[in-house]
């Protein structure tokens, strides 16, 4: 709940609570000190919510998520495919 | 009750006449949505009723003499008045202007009436006038009449302006909400929501830095490269206050019909569109200041957009959904995503939402 | 828009869909309560109910925190706007709820000065702006935004902004479920968890529900495709008879949740004994309140707010919509004397309310999407 979307931090600023966040070309000062236990770095995607990072986005977790969300269509194809290739081998026997 | 009984009970409620509940003026009046619509209908259109002013259309059409005219009148109080591409006065010509083009009249003739708040800086005034010069001269018109008043300080913001416009019907006949029949191909001439976003990130609350600018711009000339590159163009509207989704759903109530549009489809800057996501608000309702939104017999509908792609004004143009007959008044989006939605008229403006 | 986009796929979409059919038990039907105001919006905004068969009810919850605001609090709210020299800050979509004489529009039209802001940091930067005004923040939201407005505080005190203050209307989400899951005219199979609380709670939070109440959960994101993966995920428990709390919004939640967050919440607000939910009435423990030490920033204790519960008008049932009782269309006022322009209730002004969603969005039926698409 609550709108929250992915930022990527395009500059820390020294006073270490705050940072530069872009989406899509549009940036904002955020405050990131709830994530101060995870070294922002430069080039990091956020989750930002009211001004605040309140989440690192998991690059690798997103990547997983998708490929087996495209693997989810793929094994029902498969299963599909396999399904018609037995039946037309029943069918031709 | 089924469900359908209660769509129904809807669209009746939607289509009775007009109540003002509201005993004063709110924000929500001044949007461009519902509540601006409720307040033109129960209380000016009840007053003024006559034959040139039901259509409600951006702009009245007339005939003297043998002549066809197209007159209409518009009111600036943009805040704040100096912005990334352009300020009140570019704002206050070109918005003139495009409400004229867009019946398909040439705009000739333009009064300006200024509201000035006490203490006003006048080399500001200043630079508003000139670019209302240098608009005026870019878009072939004359500012032939105007005038002035001054208000204690706090009375006005700064600088409101109020216009008016005449201009001669080209279009034969002229482009009328009326003429829009199912089956169309609705187009829209660039990219949505650049000046709204712009002005909402120029105000400095938000905090949202970009490279936007505004997009006002003149339209007489896009539109005449359209008319005269195929008859068959039915309406266009300037898309303003309540951006593109509230042209939409005006012309299929004028018009009595449905609109299916491809959310894909639609031009947006990917700034504005980050913007818009940040802040929970959907491009379709921000404002434009430089778009028209066209409505044209599908045949013809390749010919007008490979004429608008050679016009500076009209590269980005593209063919965004289609009328249809049915459900009347409706406007639906087919989303990014597959699915369907409507788009209805927003109440007030559309407010940044935090969940 | 990367991390947004990829999860807005249409050819995966279809894909997904197809395999929650495959799930679906010939002749069963499921209710599944999604409990975040923002599901709700994206479920409508996407058309994600375009791609589930009719078996599969999605319930909205009562996870919209301008929902569940009583109206005696705006008025209290209003009551504060309304004093000499304040300045009242919010959130946009405030703005319209009805309290018992109107709105804060209406109350901006009256004279009062409520304005606008993004971020809680805005209104302190207002208030350190206007030292000759009193700058009010009117804190709304679950424990996703909760940690904001503790850290906005722990701000104004470091900076010592004395014109600054908060009223809190923070509200906690596992007791609204839990009053749910007792409510006895609700039939449910599953929830899909709320993802962006989770970021700052965890997910261990809702493990009562499975375990005690022995539905299934899954922690669900906020694009199309995280709620349609969620629902499929449902599913899969429901066919292999597990029952747990699983995570699908793993990019962005963990387990264990964030303790700078929760650490921020527990050093400025503290759990009132009980606080009015609009629509569930008296919560225990549900909602929190600025802790003593941060007194002196607490718009409660500086402005006597009359505290008058205000009943729902008669014709609301805001309640039962919230309970996920009631459909949108089945508010015996929805779309007639309850409307986006004319609202009675907050279900149908916030813009994360199902009854404003549904009408604004989904109005109508699958069927006749389909039909009118076509």
């Amino acid at each position: 709940m609550c709108l929250a979307i992915p930022a990527q931090i395009v500059r820390l600023l020294p006073e270490s609570d705050l940072a530069t966040a872009d989406v899509s070309g549009v940036q904002r000062t955020v405050n990131v000190a709830l994530l101060s236990d995870h070294n922002l770095a430069v080039g990091d995607w956020v989750l930002i919510h009211v001004g605040f990072a309140i989440s690192k986005v998991d690059e690798v977790e997103a990547r997983t998520s998708l490929e087996f969300l495209e693997s989810m269509g793929q094994a029902y194809r498969d299963e599909i495919d396999a399904l018609m290739q037995s039946e037309a081998e029943e069918g031709s026997g | 009750m089924t469900e359908q009984q209660v769509l129904e009970r809807i669209e009746h409620a939607r289509r009775a006449k007009a109540v003002l509940r509201e005993e004063r003026i709110t924000m929500a009046h001044g949007a461009g949505g519902k509540a601006s619509r409720t307040l033109v209908d129960a209380v000016f259109l009840e007053a003024f009723r006559n034959p040139l002013l039901e259509p409600l259309e951006d702009q009245a059409v007339f005939e003297l003499n043998g002549t066809r005219f197209a007159l209409t009148t518009d009111s600036f109080v943009v805040s704040p008045l100096f912005f990334p591409g352009g300020n009140v006065g570019d704002l206050a010509v070109n918005g003139t202007v495009n409400d004229l083009a867009v019946c398909g009249a040439r705009p000739l003739y333009l009064t300006a009436g200024f509201i000035l708040e006490e203490g006003f800086p006048t080399a500001d005034l200043k630079r508003i006038a000139h670019s209302m010069a240098e608009a005026a001269a870019a878009a072939g018109v004359a500012i032939v009449a105007g005038d002035t008043k001054v208000v204690p300080r706090g009375k006005a913001d700064g600088c409101f302006i109020n216009t008016s416009g005449v201009g001669v019907l080209a279009a034969d006949p002229p482009l009328r909400a009326s003429r829009v029949t199912p089956g169309d191909a609705i187009l829209v001439s660039g990219p949505i929501g650049d000046h709204g976003t712009s002005i909402l990130l120029a105000r400095g609350e938000l905090d949202l830095v970009s490279d936007l600018r505004s997009d006002t711009a003149p339209l007489w000339d896009l539109v005449q490269t359209m008319l005269q590159a195929a008859p068959g163009i039915h309406a266009m509207r300037d898309a303003t206050r309540g951006g593109v989704a509230t042209v939409l759903n005006e012309i299929a109530t004028s018009a009595g019909v449905a609109m299916t549009i491809d959310e894909t489809a639609i031009p947006v800057r990917r700034e504005v569109r980050g913007a818009c996501e940040i802040l929970g608000i959907d491009p379709l309702y921000v404002a434009c200041e430089g778009r028209l939104v066209a409505f044209v017999d599908a045949a013809v509908a390749p010919a007008i957009l490979s004429a608008m792609h050679a016009h500076p004004l009209g590269q980005h143009a593209a063919i965004i959904g289609k009328v249809n007959a049915a459900p009347s008044g409706m406007v639906l989006v087919r989303t990014q995503f597959g699915g369907t939605r409507i788009v209805d008229l927003l109440v007030g403006d559309p407010l940044p939402r935090i969940c | 828009m990367r991390f947004v986009d990829e999860f807005r796929n249409q050819a995966i979409a279809r894909d997904v869909a197809a395999e929650i059919e495959h799930l679906v038990e010939p002749g069963r039907q499921y209710r599944f309560m999604e409990v975040c105001g923002g599901h709700t919006h994206t479920i409508y905004k996407h058309g994600v109910e375009d791609y589930l068969p009719p078996a599969i009810t999605l319930v909205h919850g009562p996870g919209c925190p301008v929902c569940v605001i009583p109206m005696g609090r705006i008025d209290d709210a209003i009551h504060i706007a309304r004093q000499p020299g304040v300045l009242l800050a919010t959130f946009g979509d405030m703005l319209r709820v009805p309290g018992g004489h109107g709105s804060f529009l209406d109350a901006n039209a009256l004279g009062a000065d409520v304005r606008m802001v993004y971020s809680p940091m805005d209104a302190l930067r207002l208030a350190k702006r206007n030292p000759d005004r009193r700058v009010v923040f009117m804190a709304i939201g679950f424990e996703t935004t909760a940690p904001s407005t503790a850290l906005t505080l722990l701000q104004a005190e470091r900076e010592a902004v004395d014109n600054f203050a908060v009223f809190c209307n923070h509200v906690t989400i596992v007791p609204a479920i839990k009053a749910i899951l007792d409510s006895p005219d609700l039939r449910l199979d599953g929830f899909l968890g709320p993802g962006h609380v989770s970021t700052a709670i965890g997910c261990r939070p809702y493990e009562f529900i499975a375990n005690n109440y022995r539905r299934p959960v899954v922690v669900a994101g906020f694009e199309p495709l995280d709620i349609l993966q969620s629902i499929h995920m449902l599913l899969r428990q429901l066919a292999e008879g597990r029952c747990e709390v699983e995570n699908q919004y793993k990019r962005v939640v963990g387990r264990e949740g964030n303790r700078n967050s929760l650490d921020a919440i527990r050093t400025t607000m503290e759990l009132r004994p009980y606080f009015e939910w609009r629509g569930l009435g008296f919560i225990s423990h549900s909602a929190l309140k600025l802790r003593d030490a941060y007194a002196r920033f607490d718009a409660e204790r500086i402005f006597e707010i009359p505290g008058v519960r205000v009943a729902d008008p008669k014709a609301c049932q805001c309640g039962e919509v919230l309970k996920g009782v009631l459909k949108p269309w089945q508010c015996k006022v929805f779309g007639t004397a309850c409307t986006p322009e004319t609202p009675i209730g907050t279900c149908m002004v916030s813009s994360e309310g199902a009854c404003a969603a549904y009408y604004n969005f989904g109005r109508f039926t699958r069927i006749h999407t389909q039909e009118a698409v076509r």
